[in-house]
């Protein structure tokens, strides 16, 4: 009897991380839906006037500001995750592999603002003087978030390196394969869907990221195609206005949180799935 | 051909040392340029002193008092609910519907930007349930956002328990309850441990969700109903408004100082664990 009890009870502590989610998905929706309804969705996510004490709403600049600042760092930090991780299971000798991984994991535990004052400091500048513009860029965004996605680019696409049969490997060298041969044309393609998945959660990842990228990116509301051109993202529209932001503003910085979430939410269940499946 | 082939190989493995290089430079850089500039700001003065016009001058003694506060009250409220759901997971369930929509959750949650935990924990806590801006509020807000890591962590940890151990237990006549809180958890506790502690880091590392939650207040807080600000924010507030640049990075030296020896400390937690269990 006592025992079922606690059975019980650790399956509703269980629900405790689904319940978070469902919660914080209810909190978000009840305070920006209402919002998307008055002003109409495609007026939201189409328009490209956001002047929220005015009544105005669009949140198409910072849509694709989002997009853009997330497609370069997943270019940038997804190359070269994917590099180093090819280094590190196949050519970097094992004693340096143990030394190797936990100093990259340490990149994940530096703050996310710490990564956006080095890149005001020292990036912003950099790309002012080399490229001109205000340094302040898509561009500088999507280095550091470059940057800041490596460690789950490596940690998940290593795992599924790590994960490919021996036989697999052992088969490709036996014909006369070298080993990156083996590498490029086995031991990837059997990888395949973990190293996507990585990519996946580490859009997720960069498309969520707000301290580093307000510090760098300019926050200026326009659409350029220009990678040297400020940027505004979703993210970074919250964290700034929602200091000062009231009534129909705040609802609106509420909607641009379901608009984020949505697309986050999308991507992880995407990732998650895919990882499932491997196993 | 194989030639060719052997000298491609050389190529590609200088090109992808290069770029492994390359990342450990950018890692060294970090750390190097903030201790260069932080650490000759670190005094007993800095540290232990109250901040003086916005902290412009004095010290970042509330913002390190708040910090630990925050951090410690994730953490408390949220080991109890991540090490019972691994306990579900692991020693209560087999898999089933539930237990993978119990993991997806977990796992969707660990993805939840940290901007969409400050909004939710602002509406809820802040406003709803009329905390104010709170040492309360954020400490919540992070636990709930550290849930994931710690349910992760202690299921790893429990998986790794070799099955004779709760045999033993129950031939001794022990019940699945004396067997989880007798044998299975106090083996587990180093893993766990791990996973509380790498919360811990990520709980003092955090701005965007406790900015919103705990406000930015920089007076001593007297009772966890009190708003405060972090180290992390007090840094983004400085470095931000150019408040003081030699302020900015003594903040950003102790944050990484402190999260660097936090994360190595799980390491070595860690590594001891994996080693014995071998």
């Amino acid at each position: 009897m006592r025992e079922k009890l606690i059975e019980k009870g650790l399956l509703l502590v269980a629900l405790s991380a689904l319940g978070s989610l469902l919660l914080i998905a209810l909190f978000i929706f009840v305070e920006g839906v209402p919002l998307i309804v008055k002003v109409g969705i495609k007026n939201f996510v189409a328009s490209t006037h956001w002047a929220p004490t005015k009544g105005s709403f669009g949140i198409l600049p910072m849509i694709i500001g989002s997009v853009q600042v997330t497609l370069l760092a997943l270019v940038l930090g997804g190359g070269l995750g994917i590099a180093v991780t090819m280094f590190l299971a196949e050519f970097a000798p094992r004693w340096s592999v143990a030394i190797l991984k936990p100093m990259i994991e340490l990149l994940a535990g530096i703050p996310s603002v710490v990564y956006g004052f080095i890149g005001v400091m020292v990036l912003v500048p950099w790309i002012r003087r080399s490229f001109g513009g205000p340094g302040f860029s898509i561009l500088a965004a999507g280095i550091v978030l470059g940057i800041m996605i490596l460690p789950t680019v490596i940690a998940i696409s290593l795992d599924a390196l790590r994960a490919v049969p021996l036989s697999y490997k052992e088969g490709s060298l036996a014909l006369g394969a070298t080993r990156w041969q083996t590498l490029y044309r086995v031991m990837l393609r059997a990888a395949k869907s973990g190293v996507i998945a990585s990519l996946i959660l580490a859009m997720g990842r960069a498309i969520g990221e707000t301290m580093a990228v307000i510090m760098v990116a300019g926050n200026a509301l326009l659409i350029s195609a220009s990678p040297l051109a400020p940027v505004r993202t979703l993210t970074s529209n919250i964290a700034l206005e929602m200091g000062y932001a009231a009534g129909d503003h705040q609802k609106a910085l509420f909607a641009t949180g379901i608009v984020l979430f949505v697309i986050v939410a999308l991507l992880n269940t995407i990732a998650i799935l895919t990882m499932r499946e491997r196993k | 051909m194989t030639c060719r082939a052997l000298i491609i190989q050389r190529l590609v493995w200088f090109g992808l040392a290069l770029l492994t290089f390359l990342t450990l430079l950018v890692l060294f850089f970090i750390i190097g340029y903030i201790s260069a500039k932080g650490a000759p700001v670190i005094t007993p003065e800095f540290l232990f002193s109250l901040p003086v016009r916005m902290g412009k001058e004095g010290g970042i003694l509330p913002t390190i008092i708040v910090t630990l506060y925050i951090a410690l009250l994730a953490i408390v409220v949220a080991t109890p609910f991540g090490v019972g759901t691994a306990v579900y997971l692991t020693e209560y369930s087999r898999e089933s519907a539930l237990t993978r929509i119990i993991r997806f959750g977990a796992d969707a949650l660990a993805g939840v930007p940290s901007i969409i935990f400050g909004l939710f924990g602002f509406i809820l806590f802040v406003i709803r349930l009329k905390m104010g801006w709170s040492i309360l509020a954020g400490g919540l807000t992070l636990a709930m956002m550290v849930l994931p890591t710690i349910i992760r962590t202690s299921e790893e940890a429990i998986r790794a328990i070799p099955y004779q151990f709760r045999e033993v237990s129950y031939s001794l006549g022990g019940t699945k309850s004396q067997t989880v809180w007798r044998v299975v958890l106090p083996n587990a506790l180093p893993g766990i441990l791990t996973g509380v502690i790498l919360s811990l880091g990520r709980s003092v590392a955090e701005t965007a969700a406790v900015i919103f939650t705990a406000g930015s207040t920089l007076r001593l807080p007297r009772t966890i109903l009190d708003p405060g600000r972090t180290m992390a924010v007090h840094f983004y507030i400085l470095a931000r408004e150019g408040l003081s640049m030699e302020r900015a990075y003594g903040t950003a030296f102790l944050l990484i100082i402190v999260i660097l020896l936090i994360n190595a400390f799980s390491y070595l937690l860690m590594f001891r664990l994996t080693r014995r269990l071998k």
